[in-house]
């Protein structure tokens, strides 16, 4: 048999923290998508399938803008692309092989990767990885449910959750400014987004962004790149 | 099955299978720089574009709820104050609603 690990408790500590989390996140996103329009059953299955918070915000914000639900579909696909860079430090951690690739797969997201990648030895990598990824699957399903159900039991405008939405992408936008770089990037995304208000379909706003985005990343830069996952979890 | 059901399918198993190629790509694909800088600002740019769209969008047109706004307003000074996610959700719709309840 192995040895115990010697920093299983502060992963778990620290896991279970993020939990905890996750579950006011997951309620305030079920709360939001109830007011956005979808039923308790459709916010369940974003939580439980997609499972991956910003892309589920992004789903239910630009539903919630009216048109064909479709529009939402891409906003969501390129918010998640993200969780497809974690593969890369994450493979080397954890080996998936076969069936365990496509079970592992589902757990990549922010909050697991930045956990397994900060511990020093591959056990305590691992370790973090299945612990933080299952104990905030379990929270962040739960959070939803109760947001959902608290969702459906008030009328979202009321208790002010139309401001829910706005707060929380720029909550979740915050940490990633710290680069001047960052602040144009962002600054041109909400621009092109305001200017193609009146004139595009809803949804294309969001999306035609993601153009800021492509323009940024080829443009030649003087800067070293940064690591993908040297970002703040959630 | 309605239109909604199935923009939620696809995307919520299109964002599992963008999981699933990051652990199955080949490692030179995902860490070209270039690569590496675009998927870093694409969540910046559309998160930005989320909030002024949320804010200023009335389906189509322009359109602004001063309460919302001074909401959202609130929750910017709590990010200021380096305040958490859960207390900037909090005062943004505790700010909102209590506007509307008086107004």
């Amino acid at each position: 048999m192995d040895k115990p690990l010697p920093e299983r408790g502060t992963i778990l500590r620290a896991a279970i923290g993020i939990g905890f989390y996750a579950m006011a996140f997951g309620a305030s996103f079920g709360a939001i998508s109830i007011g956005s329009g979808l039923t308790v059953a459709q916010t369940m299955v974003l939580s439980l399938v997609m499972f991956t918070g910003a892309s589920q915000f992004a789903f239910v914000g630009v539903a919630a803008s009216g048109g064909s639900p479709f529009a939402a579909v891409p906003a969501a696909l390129l918010l998640g692309m993200r969780n497809a860079f974690y593969g890369v430090p994450l493979s080397e951690i954890l080996h998936p092989r076969g069936l365990t690739r496509l079970w592992t797969a589902h757990f990549v997201i922010d909050e697991s990767t930045a956990m397994a990648i900060s511990q020093s030895t591959q056990r305590a990598k691992r370790y973090a990885f299945w612990t933080t990824a299952l104990i905030l699957f379990t929270l962040w399903q739960l959070g939803s449910l109760t947001g959902a159900l608290i969702g459906r039991a008030v009328d979202p405008a009321d208790i002010g959750l139309d401001a829910a939405a706005p707060a929380v992408f720029l909550a979740l936008l915050w940490p990633m400014l710290r680069h001047p770089e960052a602040r144009w990037v962002a600054l041109g995304g909400a621009l092109v987004a305001l200017a193609l208000i009146p004139i595009a379909p809803p949804g294309i706003p969001v999306l035609a962004s993601g153009i800021v985005a492509l323009i940024g990343g080829l443009l030649p830069t003087r800067q070293p790149v940064e690591q993908i996952h040297d970002k703040d979890p959630i | 099955m309605s239109p909604l059901w199935l923009a939620i399918l696809i995307a919520a198993v299109g964002c599992y299978l963008l999981k699933l190629a990051g652990v199955s790509l080949p490692k030179s694909i995902l860490n070209h720089p270039k690569v590496q800088r675009v998927a870093q600002f694409l969540p910046i740019a559309m998160l930005s574009a989320l909030v002024a769209v949320e804010l200023f969008d009335g389906g189509g047109s322009y359109a602004l709820d001063w309460r919302t706004l001074a909401g959202v307003a609130a929750g910017v000074i709590a990010l200021l104050l380096r305040r958490g996610f859960l207390v900037v959700f909090l005062i943004a719709i505790f700010v909102t609603a209590l506007l509307r309840l008086l107004s």
